[in-house]
């Protein structure tokens, strides 16, 4: 399978997915600059973390105007695989890919830890490969996580089972005090309707090696692998 | 025409950084300080042939880019 990492100004983690990915999962992967058009195949693209237009007005508000958005949007809307990761997450909220915005954490702080994350939804090609109830730890690294939606956007997200990841303690309970942000029901992650796009603000790819400490993140990489696969064999 | 928005967030919106200020100033001895609400304030210069013209302008300009609507709320004022 091909993937694609999508490099904005100001994007600083397309080179650690570009390696986890790699060097790690053994993938191949295509770098595209935000300026250019979308063009070539690809099975799944990546909007990494970092701070796109240095975070100005609002996380994200800018990059979502980037000339290859359109292509993304267009990508998406076909059924193509996207995966915000931290800032792309915030990106795919503000272009309307994804329900609801993230906001200041509640701390005020930047935080910067290992999370455990709490599975809730295996029938995604994001997390396909993982059990329910599984405990995966991967670090954060934001200081705008904090996920807000209306309530009846919240309410819709449970009833269509759109929250993929929670917050959760060692023990895989989802509390207040296993929130490190203030996200709305402990939300770490949510996909869109057709499944298809799915937004977190942990990271993954730092979590794909064990000298980083986790190989947890390798779960989600994996699950759109063996989708691609499986779309491919549904395909052929 | 000169144009002046104020950006807030929804009322339902956590606003951390409005906490803050709300502390600060306490400690101040500024208690008769309440719910203290941070927002964003933009200012330009637009041209346009009326008021009208301008009004759905920068209508337009804060749904696409200036405000979301998700989390926030904006008004407006053009002057001549």
């Amino acid at each position: 399978m091909r993937w694609g990492v999508i490099v904005f100004p100001g994007s600083c983690d397309d080179q650690d997915v570009f390696d986890a990915l790699k060097r790690d999962m053994g993938q191949k992967v295509k770098s595209l600059w935000h300026k250019d058009d979308l063009v070539g195949h690809f099975d799944c693209l990546v909007l990494p973390g970092g701070f796109s237009y240095g975070d100005y007005l609002r996380c994200g508000a800018m990059a979502r105007f980037s000339p290859i958005m359109r292509g993304v949007v267009e990508f998406a809307r076909q059924g193509g695989l996207v995966l915000g990761i931290c800032n792309g997450f915030q990106i795919l909220c503000e272009a309307g890919l994804l329900p609801g915005a993230l906001v200041r954490n509640a701390g005020l702080q930047f935080v910067c830890q290992p999370v455990m994350l709490r599975v809730e939804e295996t029938d995604t090609p994001f997390t396909c490969e993982a059990k329910k109830g599984q405990l995966l730890k991967i670090p954060i690294k934001h200081g705008d996580g904090c996920y807000y939606a209306d309530a009846a956007t919240l309410e819709r997200l449970r009833k269509n089972h759109q929250i993929l990841f929670r917050y959760a303690d060692a023990k895989g309970r989802v509390s207040p005090s296993a929130n490190p942000n203030g996200s709305l029901d402990n939300i770490a992650g949510v996909c869109n309707e057709a499944r298809n796009v799915f937004g977190l603000m942990p990271h993954p790819e730092d979590a794909c090696n064990k000298l980083l400490g986790s190989e947890d993140g390798r779960k989600i990489f994996s699950s759109i692998e063996a989708a691609c696969a499986q779309r491919e064999h549904r395909h052929a | 025409m000169r144009v002046k928005i104020f950006v807030s967030l929804k009322s339902g919106v956590l606003d951390p950084q409005g906490k803050a200020i709300e502390r600060s100033l306490h400690t101040l001895g500024y208690n008769e300080v309440q719910d203290v609400r941070m927002g964003k304030y933009l200012e330009f210069t637009v041209e346009a042939v009326s008021q009208e013209a301008a009004d759905s302008r920068v209508r337009e300009m804060c749904e696409k880019l200036l405000a979301n609507p998700v989390i926030e709320d904006y008004r407006f004022e053009i002057e001549e």
